[in-house]
Formats: C-alpha cells, structure tokens, sequence
C-alpha cells in the first residue's frame, strides 16, 4: 500500500477538533497561520436538523430515549461512549478504567456539562501545601491572563465570590436557583457548606452578535443549535473554517503517528482516511495535538523512530503516566416536602445546576484524613420524562408510610405526587497524580485501522476512598438538613464508598504533563516537548495535577496561551 | 405559565432572534401530529446517524411478541393505567406498540415479559380453567390484586414470579405512557419549548416557604437585559 503525501506544507497541523484543538484552529488561523485540523470523527454542526436532538419530545424515539446506541441516551450529543466500535482499549489486571472518546467534530464538548471553574493559585503549587504530587511549572498568575480573555471570548456564567482558590473572572449574570435549589441552599448552610451560583459556559446574556442567548431547555448534552453554549464545533472550529480561509479540515480522519525527520523534529502526521481506510501524510512546520489526554499520549507511543526508539517525547519514559481522573460519588434524597409540587411553571432552566458548593474545607486545618477536596453537584427538578420514568416509583412510599405498589388511580396519583420530589449530589474531586497509573501501549492488539491500542493501569489509594467517604458523609448530613430522606444503599467500606471507577467522570489528565525537568516530564511550561520542539499539546494531557475543578476552562487558557507561544516562536523562526 | 402564553411572550418578546431558527419550540399547542412524528422517524430525523438509522431499521423489521402476547399485554396495559376523567388509558397512548419495540431493542426484557405472559395464563387457567383474556374483568382483578404488591413476608410464595413480571409490566407501561403527550399532559410536565427562566414564581416560594435572597438575586440575570451585549470594567463588574 502507497502513502498518499501531500505538497502542501502547513504552519501547523492540528489533531483533534475538541476543547484544545477547536481553540488553537482559532487562535492559529486568526492569526493567518495555515492550518489542518484533522478530526477522527464526521462533521458535526449542532444547528444541523437531521443531526439535531435538542428540543425532541420523548415519543420521538422510539426507545423513548433509551441508552441502547449512546450510553447516555438517544439525545445525548456524543458520537461514540465508552466504546467505540472497532476502536477496543484494554486493562492490565484487575484496573477498570472507562474510557469516553467522541468521534465527532467538536468531540465532547458537544455534550459535556459547561461546567467551566477556572483551577486557583493553590492549586498550580498543591504540592507546596501537602507534599504530595508535583507543582505546576507554571502558576494562576501565569493563567490568569488566558483565563480572562477566555472568559469574554467563549461566556461563562457565575459571579464573583473572592475566594481564594475558585478565582473570580468575567461572568455573565447567573440564572436564579430552582426550587429544588432553593432546599439544597438551606440545607447546606444549615452544616456550614458553601453554596454559589454555579459556573457555565452558558450564555444567559447575548455576548456577541454570531452567537444566540440561553433560551433554558436545559439540553445543553444535546448541544445547542442556537449557539448558545459552548461547543468546540460551533464557537471555534464552524468560525474559524468559514470565517478565515486558513484551515483544511480532514474529518473521518485517524491520526496513527507523528512523522519524524533525522534531527528528530516533526514533519507532520501519518493518517487513515476512515472512508477508503488508506493511509495518507500531510506535512507541517509544527504538530498541535489535541487528542484528548489518552489519545495524544497513544499517537506520540506509537510514533516511534531511530531518533525516538521509545516513543515521541517518551525518552525518559514518562508518557501515559501520571494519569488521574477526578473522583466521583453521588446520593440521591427523596424529600418529602418536595410532594404534590405545583407543576404549572417551566422549570427546566439551564443544563445542569444553577448553584453548586465550591470545596469549603481545608485538609490541613479541618484534619481531614485525606488531601485535597472536591466540589459538589446538586440534581433535581421537574425534568422531562424519558425512558426509565416512573420505574418503581411506588416502592417511594415506603418512606412516608403508603402502600406498595398497585396500579390504576393509585398509581397515577403515586407518579404524580412523587414527581420532582428527589434531589441528589454528585462529589467531584481531586486525586493524586501517580507514575504507577498510567496508559500504555498493549502489544498484542491492534484496532480495525491496524494502529495498536491502548492498555490501562489505574488503582485508586486510599486518599480517593477516604475523600469518597467524607462525599457521602457531607451529602446525608446536607440531605438530613433539606429533609430528605436518603435513598437506596448507602455504600460501605467494601465498595470504597461509592466511588466510582477511574475514568467514569471523563476528566482523565496528565499523561503527556509539563514540568521543568525532562526527567520527570514530557512537556515543558508552554506545553511543547521537551523531546521535538515543534511538537505541542493542547489537551489535558499537560495537567501535571487536576484540581477539585473540571478541566475543559483549563485546557482551554493553556491552549490558547500555547497558540499564542507557537504564533511567537513561528515569528521568531525559533522553530 | 401554560406552554401557549410562554409562546406568545416569545413571539413578542427578544427570544425570537435570528438564531434560534425555526427548529425548536415547534409543538406548543398540546397536540401531536402522529403523521409528521412518523414521516420523521422514517428518515432519521430524531438526530440518528447511518448506523442508528440502520439499527431502527433492523429492530422495526423483527418480530418477537405475537398476536396473543400483544393483546394480553393491551389489557395488562389498560389495568395498570385505565383512562379518567382526564386522561386516556395505556392503549390510547399506545404503549403496547413502545413495549412491543422495547423488548426487541433491549432483549434482557424478552424472556421475563414471555415467560410472565405465560405464567399469567398458567394461573388464570388453574384458577379460571381459561386464559387471562378471556377472563371476566372481575377474575382479571382476582390475579392481578395477588401480584400487584409486594410480597415482604413471604406469605404468596406462588405468586413470586407473578409479582416480578407484574412489576416489570407496570414499569414499562409507566414510562411508555408518561414520554407521550398524553402522559406530559397528564403528569402536568410544562417544559421543552423556548422560554425565558425568570425564578420560581412567588406562590410556591410561599408554598415552601423558601425565598431568595436579594444579595443572591443581584447575581442573578436581569432578564430585560439579556439582549445586550455583556461589556464588564477592569474588575470584572457587569456594566450592561
């Protein structure tokens, strides 16, 4: 089989159309540069009618929204979940880690939660705190600046609390709190727990003339055809390929290695065109990956050469390592004063929470038996029924003392008087980077494209099991304060207290992280490698620790502060 | 505020820019036109791609309930959420057809939904000599009044695969009826069309005696304001 090469030399070829690689497509070609952005995924615009699921009624699928083709739902915007076909991944031992990948224009920004918290001053130095982990090469003030154009350039909602390590910004004004909300606020500052206006990229109030405002369905998952949430395909990548006439986009497009000259500098990518499944190179000044954490760090393993024998960039073997995902555990409360609610007002709001607890405690001073923290998601509401509705909704009366089951006008008075009467919290936290948990090549298996896949090696320690019970004991102590009444089993010390599986909140990071010293790092403070400087990473890949935040608005400032680095040093004809 | 009203205030309002288009927020007058919901599953129009669009395909194409099993379920249907005053019964929301597509699509409902079927008509036939649908309505009630509710003490063990399938039954017939128009109507879900979310309205606030706190209201959306364009100080400070 022939190579396809192209003639065409590009300033940079980026990989990866979602959070990072949307924002260097943009930054580059605004800045004149020529780009080719490579996607693995179709095409995907959210404005598009036949690809579009925001605003169906249940009935319109037939499964009434099931998760038979996409884990999270028929209307949830994400091409591909934990599996995607001929595309397997595999784990070492007994590690479970869940791996989401979104083969799509945008990846998973087109579903994910908004949820957009700018990482604070502590959190670039926790080890200067705690001993545990390693600093940041950088810090908040080196950010700062990226965080606050990023802030007026994409939106955010929230507003300006001054707390030290959840740093104020730029906000759009914040949507007021739902009823359920409303309970959650009372019962947490009823045990001392902090609650503000939520954060996300959202637009409640009209930015810019290109983009529309927040008109509260809530589907922000479906991805918004207005424009008015934040999704790498419709803010960046849809703009910057009509608007600048700088960026080829290749999509259906696997990117299997990072083509590599005699001084061991980049010369652009090798790919396969998903369509007629041949391989073709482009070239490039620069390589911008933008992957995702796991996905970057398996092109730069298997771009392998006499100058990089172990791996692009993995000359002192560090790639795939250190990384982590956030910890997460949740409890749901049945609150009996939330029954027989008057349903005549819309209140399906934005997507996701309108207010949330930013982590309140202090590990040291509070002697907790755990480093770190994490945030707390609140859930609730009046939302539209899909499949699942009204499974085993008379089993809630054994909490206010009803009968059990039944059927006819019992029954529909028991779907009615219990709707929208349950809240629940999720606990997003920070863990600690490890060497030890780490992707890697697996040797023996390959995906349809013939390109080897990754193996995972992942355990939680007791710093996540010990965070996870303080969630749920934090979580019954707020749900007693609503007067909620907390449902199903509460998890006990055999199954970690309900912590949920490396990967399963999809903030995987660190496996391409930057640090100053080559030995213990891959990148360096501008997130480029250390090993071939015409190489850089714009996921999360770079995160040398992920805070008790979500990581898009990082990934996002880095980023953008690294397209600002590459523009520089193209000028400077440094590289 | 009814779906109508929001509708209206819509139209009039600043939510109806350019950019919202004319695909959201279309069926606000409380009907469904089953023709046009038809025509656009056909063609993939509830956002699948080729190879969803391929899946549905398949699992339409099958058979796996038969006639017999689909009219036993109609009436198990129709037991479980008879019509009212208000609403129609399971049958007019067309629940047997969801569940005659659901147990194909996701098959881990075959063999508990058949085997139940079958072990509906066992009892009926040992207690009434005939199947459940040939029943009168009266023995109907007799079995289902034995499988309905749980069982904690143990004292119907017979009827323990009864109460499984029955709870399985009642399941899937609640979330069949309660994703149609019908069951929003009936449930009273007022959402899924374009608004403008201004806070919970006053009387439940009293209701729950719950009220916001005006420091937390100043963080709030002005919502007279949101068609301005967003312009902040130095500080970060909201100035439109």
């Amino acid at each position: 089989m022939q190579i396809k090469k192209s003639s065409t030399v590009y300033d940079a070829i980026i990989v990866g159309s979602g959070a990072g690689g949307g924002m260097a497509t943009k930054i580059l070609s605004e800045a004149g540069l020529k780009v080719a952005l490579i996607e693995a995924g179709p095409f995907f615009d959210p404005k598009d009618p036949v690809t579009q699921t925001q605003m169906k009624w249940p009935w319109e699928s037939p499964r009434r929204g099931a998760s038979v083709t996409r884990a999270f739902g028929d209307y949830d915007m994400s091409y591909g979940d934990w599996k995607v076909d001929g595309e397997p991944y595999t784990q070492k031992g007994d590690t479970n880690f869940l791996w989401w990948r979104s083969r799509m224009l945008g990846g998973r920004t087109n579903h994910w939660g908004r949820i957009s918290l700018r990482f604070g001053p502590t959190d670039f130095k926790h080890k200067d705190v705690d001993g545990l982990g390693d600093n940041w090469p950088i810090s908040y003030e080196d950010v700062k600046p990226y965080y606050d154009r990023l802030d007026k350039m994409v939106g955010v909602f929230g507003s300006n609390e001054k707390r030290y390590n959840d740093p104020d910004g730029f906000f759009l004004p914040a949507p007021k709190p739902r009823l359920h909300e409303l309970y959650y606020i009372k019962g947490a500052k009823k045990v001392g727990v902090d609650v503000i206006p939520s954060r996300l990229s959202i637009l409640t109030k009209k930015l810019n003339n290109e983009r529309g405002v927040c008109f509260y369905c809530s589907q922000c998952n479906r991805s918004c055809n207005a424009y008015a949430d934040f999704s790498s395909s419709s803010v960046f990548v849809i703009p910057a390929v009509n608007g600048t006439g700088q960026v080829d986009l290749y999509v259906d497009s696997m990117v299997r290695t990072v083509t590599t000259n005699d001084e061991g500098k980049a010369t652009g990518v090798s790919y396969i065109n998903k369509k007629d499944r041949k391989e073709y190179q482009l070239k490039g000044k620069t390589v911008v990956l933008g992957a995702s954490a796991c996905s970057t760090a398996r092109i730069l393993l298997n771009s392998k050469s006499k100058q990089h024998p172990n791996g692009l960039g993995n000359s002192t073997d560090n790639v795939g390592r250190y990384l982590h995902d956030s910890t997460g555990a949740g409890r749901a409360y049945f609150v009996p004063a939330l029954m027989n609610r008057k349903t005549d007002y819309n209140e399906d709001g934005v997507g996701g929470m309108h207010v949330y607890s930013p982590w309140w405690l202090d590990a040291k001073k509070d002697k907790l038996d755990f480093p770190r923290g994490y945030h707390i998601e609140v859930w609730g509401g009046m939302g539209m029924p899909s499949y699942g509705f009204g499974f085993d909704v008379s089993s809630l009366n054994k909490y206010i003392g009803g009968a059990i089951g039944g059927y006819g006008d019992k029954l529909r008075k028991d779907v009615k008087q219990f709707f929208g009467a349950v809240v629940g919290m999720a606990g997003r936290g920070e863990s600690i980077a490890l060497r030890d948990n780490y992707c890697e090549i697996d040797p023996d298996v390959v995906d349809q494209f013939g390109i080897p896949v990754l193996r995972f090696n992942y355990k939680w320690s007791d710093n996540e099991r010990n965070q996870a019970k303080h969630m749920i004991d934090t979580f019954d102590e707020i749900g007693q304060a609503m007067g909620g009444i907390p449902m199903g089993e509460r998890a006990g010390k055999d199954k970690d207290w309900g912590l949920l599986n490396p990967g399963q909140i999809i903030h995987e990071v660190g496996t391409t992280r930057m640090g100053n010293d080559p030995k213990n790092s891959v990148t360096n403070k501008y997130s480029q490698l250390h090993d071939a400087d015409n190489v850089f990473v714009v996921d999360a890949g770079v995160f040398t620790s992920q805070a008790d935040k979500n990581c898009t608005w990082t990934i996002m400032a880095l980023a953008m502060r690294t397209s600002d680095y590459i523009i520089d040093q193209l000028k400077k004809q440094n590289i | 505020m009814k779906r109508r009203d929001s509708l209206k205030t819509l139209l009039v309002g600043t939510v109806a820019g350019a950019t919202l288009g004319s695909t959201i927020g279309c069926k606000t007058d409380g009907t469904t036109t089953t023709e046009a919901t038809s025509e656009v599953a056909e063609i993939g129009l509830y956002g699948r791609t080729p190879k969803e669009i391929a899946h549905d395909k398949k699992i339409t194409g099958q058979v796996y309930l038969n006639e017999h099993e689909l009219t036993t379920i109609a009436v198990l249907c129709d037991i479980i959420l008879p019509a009212t005053a208000d609403a129609g019964a399971a049958t007019d929301a067309e629940v047997p057809a969801f569940i005659d597509f659901i147990v194909k699509d996701i098959p881990s409902h075959q063999l508990p939904i058949r085997g139940g079927l079958m072990w509906l008509d066992g009892e009926a036939n040992q207690r009434f000599n005939k199947e459940f649908i040939t029943c009168s309505n009266t023995e109907q009630i007799q079995i289902i009044e034995d499988i309905a509710y749980p069982d904690d003490d143990g004292k119907k063990p017979l009827m323990a695969p009864g109460i499984k399938f029955f709870s399985r039954m009642r399941n899937l017939t609640l979330t069949g009826y309660y994703t149609t128009r019908m069951g929003l109507d009936d449930l009273g879900y007022t959402g899924n069309y374009a608004n403008v979310w201004d806070g919970v309205p006053a009387e439940v606030l009293k209701d729950h005696e719950v009220d916001y706190d005006p420091a937390w209201l100043a963080k709030c959306v002005d919502q007279s304001k949101r068609m301005d364009i967003a312009e902040w100080d130095d500080a970060g400070n909201l100035l439109t």
